[in-house]
């Protein structure tokens, strides 16, 4: 509980309408897409300014109460669970796109503007912008930034660190700064911009965004290829890459996501296949031809079983779309859908899966595996029940087993969805001691106090996945 | 906790509120989210706090009543899910918990059960209230009342909305309806017209319209005897048992009149008639009729697409926008139909507005019960119906009909635009 006083300062920070701490409110800020964890918040605070946020930090540094800056709570990582408690900065406000400027191809917007109303608005002016999670329709852009999202066209076109061009953020002290801008070209001094991304709520609030935008390309295609076997899948994946194709897209689905998907989406794909690869090209017309022709041929040399071109782009969008729909869907099957994000180099991709199907066999778990082929970028996601504790103990044992091979085979512990308090306690893995050491020294230089997001990114416990109930 | 409590508690089905991922994808498609932005204004927030109240986490007080009332409970959120959460009729229950937990507590406020309990389940009653609010009109009360304030006594939400009602038809009109319709040459079905109790006491001609297109269509068709209300309300207000006992006497209703379909032309009621069979849980005798009732069940849209084409003989020069009925288009997935229908009227133009399967904000009662936020939420549809240049806006089910007037209105468009339920508009094509 905050105590009356500050309650009030809230209040007439923000406004009357825009400080919560009812019962009902504070539940609904207790959790966010991240199965299982789950903590109250003691106040929810919705500002519309820069200056109000800078005013709520101020207070909130001084008393030293925890800020968790929220954006859709569409992630993955528990990265928005008030743990320790305090203020949820919910930033939804922020919902304006201010400019786009179609002479510097950049646009200019609040972290609460919706991903594909970005989208939308960019590409009414024959403008793209790229990063494109699967949660677009819900999640923000601050979000996706804090997160450093992926997404489908991840492989050519990179991911949301690659398009964020300029910051302005509010430091706990209050301060406003601001980093980057419109230039391309910009070496001066450190790059806080690309700290600030990826940065997961524990440095500083964004308060404004300046992206990067491209040309729209002019047309695009859609293929699909079945396979009966795995390893076909990953060879045509390293073949076409090898053969100097980079397509926008190359989804993977295993059979288990393929029947789900087909379930919900009504595709009618073939479900005897093992499973099956979505590659999208864009660009000019005649490109793409080629290169989608060049990729059939390919994927029918490394052995799949069929391959179809989508005839139109609705059929093409519509495939994309259910692989967008996949983790939802799955969540059909069980109650709870645990969801991970383990990633390896491309050409690693077929062991990887073979290694996710072994220790579901292990530990007697339903894991299906979809993800972003073209990258790496694998979802193992295991389709479970949070109140059998005992089967949720052998779900942490095998994602342990899942993360450590991910390591071994040269990959890492999340591709996208960031590290949070899901991840936190794997981090080591990954950058070494050295590395959490340093990164907690910058933390300290951003955030002395300890109020932004705390009890994330960093283990602070020697226990692996921590279930947080408060 | 009370044993009471316990026993209220107990009929949330946790497995139906933990197949909730908490994904979000519900988010955009809900109407009071994207007014509010309020998470406990979105259906991941309301089922997250049904669980709250489940595992006693969460009491059911004034709070929790607000926010389940809150909802429009225009399903959207349903078609939006890809984890196929059953959210409405988790709030059906929820609000049934609320309203157990108060009678637990104290006496239901009057007006509440004064419409419960005393008018929707006897027809008679419904149609005296016809009669009596035909002699208001008739006798020009009304338009008295308008003018010289006697409006105030009635709550300001109702005296909002009533603006928006029509001329009711008299009690004599009323009276001349043959309790069977025949159809125009060789009969090819027997049809139970399900009248409804607002539909046949507000918009009497629609559902003479109706029964006219379905004989055009080659139907035989009955005006049921002894039906009463389907029950929507009822369950939306958590009245579960008050809509059990309806839902009974209508599968008795038309079970003795041995029809081929149970056919209605409200978006609202057709839902609830299309889900008698999850009312009965743990009584398979009756579950066994309802299922049977169900399987009966049409939209007039809907019957109507599938029986041979109806012939036009007078074109319609008109610009039309439909807006769907939340209830048709994301219960009962009927959305192609009603569109099929109007563009096989010859010389009519259908102009699709974006958002038409956002609901309007009327909801039931809803614009009465939650006055503010279905307006703001009709403004913004009037945004998007005037883009769309339409002269005439259709709609399939009544609430969504007043709704629609009431909107013309507040957007200054009276005299421009008119508001028609789609089986008048089809009849007068005829
Ligand atoms: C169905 C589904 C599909 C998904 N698909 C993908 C995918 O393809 N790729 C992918 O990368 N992720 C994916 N995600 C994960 C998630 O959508 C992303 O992490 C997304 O970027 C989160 O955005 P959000 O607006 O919901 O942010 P939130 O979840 O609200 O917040 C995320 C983090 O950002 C911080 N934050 C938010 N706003 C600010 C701000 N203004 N200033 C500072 N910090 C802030 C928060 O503190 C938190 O740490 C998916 C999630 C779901 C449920
Ligand atoms: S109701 Fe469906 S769409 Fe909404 S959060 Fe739950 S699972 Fe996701
Ligand atoms: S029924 Fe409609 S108003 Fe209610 S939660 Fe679902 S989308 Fe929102």
């Amino acid at each position: 509980m905050l105590e009356k006083a500050i309650r009030e300062e809230l209040r007439a920070i923000v406004g009357e309408k825009y400080f919560l701490d009812t019962p009902n409110e504070l539940y609904a800020y207790s959790y966010d897409a991240t199965p299982i964890f789950q903590a109250m918040p003691d106040a929810v605070v919705i500002p519309g300014t820069v200056e109000e946020v800078s005013a709520v930090l101020k207070l909130a540094n001084t008393h030293g109460i925890p800020i968790v800056p929220r954006g859709s709570g569409t992630n993955l990582a528990g990265g928005t669970i008030p743990v320790e408690g305090g203020i949820v900065l919910n930033m939804t406000r922020f919902n304006q796109i201010y400019e786009i400027d179609k002479q510097n191809l950049t646009a200019t917007l609040g972290p609460g503007v919706v991903t594909a109303d970005l989208h939308q608005a960019v590409e009414a002016e024959g403008l793209f912008y790229p990063p494109d999670p699967g949660s677009m329709r819900i999640s923000t852009v601050g979000g996706n930034m804090a997160q450093c999202a992926g997404g489908m066209r991840g492989l050519k076109y990179g991911v949301t660190k690659d398009y964020i061009l300029g910051l302005e953020y509010v430091l706990p002290s209050g301060e406003v700064l601001r980093c980057g801008g419109k230039n391309m070209k910009d070496v001066a001094g450190y790059d806080m911009t690309r700290l600030m991304v990826g940065s997961e709520g524990t440095l500083g609030v964004i308060t404004e965004i300046t992206v990067k935008l491209l040309p729209l390309p002019e047309s695009k295609r859609t293929l699909v290829a079945y396979y009966t076997n795995l390893v076909d899948a990953a060879k045509t994946v390293e073949t076409v890459i090898a053969s100097k194709i980079i397509p926008a897209t190359i989804e993977f689905l295993d059979q288990s996501t393929m029947k789900v998907v087909d379930d919900f989406a009504k595709l009618g794909l073939p479900l005897e296949m093992k499973s099956m690869l979505l590659i999208e090209q864009d660009g000019p017309e005649e490109l793409v031809v080629r290169d989608i022709e060049k990729i059939a041929e390919i994927a029918r040399q490394q052995g799949a079983a069929e391959v179809q071109l989508a005839k139109t782009p609705e059929e093409g969008a519509k495939l994309l779309a259910a692989r967008r729909s996949a983790l939802a869907a799955l969540s059909r099957l069980r109650p709870t859908t645990i969801l991970e994000d383990a990633t390896v180099p491309r050409s690693r991709l077929a062991d990887m899966v073979a290694e996710v199907e072994r220790v579901a066999e292990k530990y007697q778990l339903q894991i299906c595996t979809f993800g972003h082929a073209g990258d790496g970028n694998l979802h193992p996601t295991c389709m479970t029940d949070e109140r059998d504790k005992e089967e949720i103990h052998r779900v942490e044992q095998a994602f342990e087993e899942i993360f450590h091979a991910a390591i071994r085979m040269g990959g890492t512990i999340t591709g996208e969805h960031g590290v949070g308090m899901a991840k936190m306690n794997y981090l080591d893995l990954k950058v070494g001691e050295g590395g959490i050491q340093l990164m907690k020294r910058i933390k300290a230089a951003f955030d002395p106090n300890n109020i932004m997001n705390p009890g994330k990114m960093f283990a602070n416990s020697g226990r692996r996945r921590v279930v947080v109930k408060r | 906790m009370t044993r009471t409590n316990q026993e209220l508690l107990a009929k949330f089905n946790m497995d139906e509120i933990m197949n909730c991922m908490h994904c979000g994808f519900c988010l955009p498609a809900c109407p009071t989210y994207r007014e509010t932005g309020l998470e406990s204004q979105s259906p991941r927030g309301r089922i997250a706090l049904m669980k709250g109240v489940a595992n006693s986490q969460l009491t059911v007080d004034a709070e929790f009543e607000k926010n389940m009332y809150a909802c429009l409970g225009c399903r959207a959120c349903e078609t939006a899910c890809p984890a196929g959460v059953p959210y409405g009729s988790l709030v059906e229950t929820a609000r049934e918990v609320v309203e157990d937990h108060k009678k637990s507590e104290t006496k239901p406020p009057f007006l509440r059960q004064l419409v419960f309990d005393r008018v929707f389940p006897y027809p008679e009653r419904m149609k005296t209230l016809g009669t009596v609010l035909w002699a208001t009109q008739s006798a020009g009360l009304q338009t008295l009342a308008n003018k010289t304030g006697l409006i105030n006594i009635l709550p300001r939400e109702m005296a909002e909305m009533q603006q928006a009602v029509d001329k009711i038809a008299s009690p004599k009109e009323r009276k001349k309806r043959e309790p069977v319709m025949k159809a125009d040459g060789e009969t090819a079905l027997r049809i139970g017209m399900f009248t409804g109790c607002i539909m046949d006491m507000m918009f009497f001609e629609t559902n003479q319209a109706t029964a006219q297109l379905l004989t055009k269509a080659g139907c035989d068709v009955v005006f049921v005897e002894n039906q009463v209300c389907c029950g929507a309300l009822h369950a939306h207000a958590g009245e579960k048992n008050g809509a059990v006992e309806l839902a009974k006497r209508n599968i008795e209703a038309f079970e003795r009149a041995g029809v081929d379909f149970v056919v209605n032309n409200a978006g609202g009621c057709g839902a609830a008639l299309k889900e008698y069979h999850h009312w009965f849980h743990g009584d398979p005798e009756w579950q066994e009729r309802a299922m049977a009732f169900v399987a009966k069940v049409r939209d007039a849209n809907e019957l109507l697409a599938e029986l041979p084409p109806l012939t036009f003989t007078k074109p319609l020069e008109v610009r039309v926008t439909y807006q769907d009925s939340c209830h048709l288009a994301h219960g009962q997935g009927v959305r192609n139909q009603p569109r099929q229908l109007l563009k096989s009227i010859p010389g009519l133009e259908l102009v699709e507005m974006s958002g038409a399967d956002n609901c309007c904000g009327s909801a039931g009662i809803y614009n009465i019960t939650n006055f503010d936020m279905s307006m703001q939420i009709l403004d913004g549809k009037m945004e998007h119906v005037k883009k769309t240049k339409a002269h005439l806006i259709v709609t399939s089910n009544p609430g969504c009909l007043l709704q629609m007037k009431k909107g013309i209105i507040r957007a200054g468009l009276e005299g421009q635009m008119e508001a028609v339920h789609i089986m008048d508009l089809l009849a007068r094509a005829l």
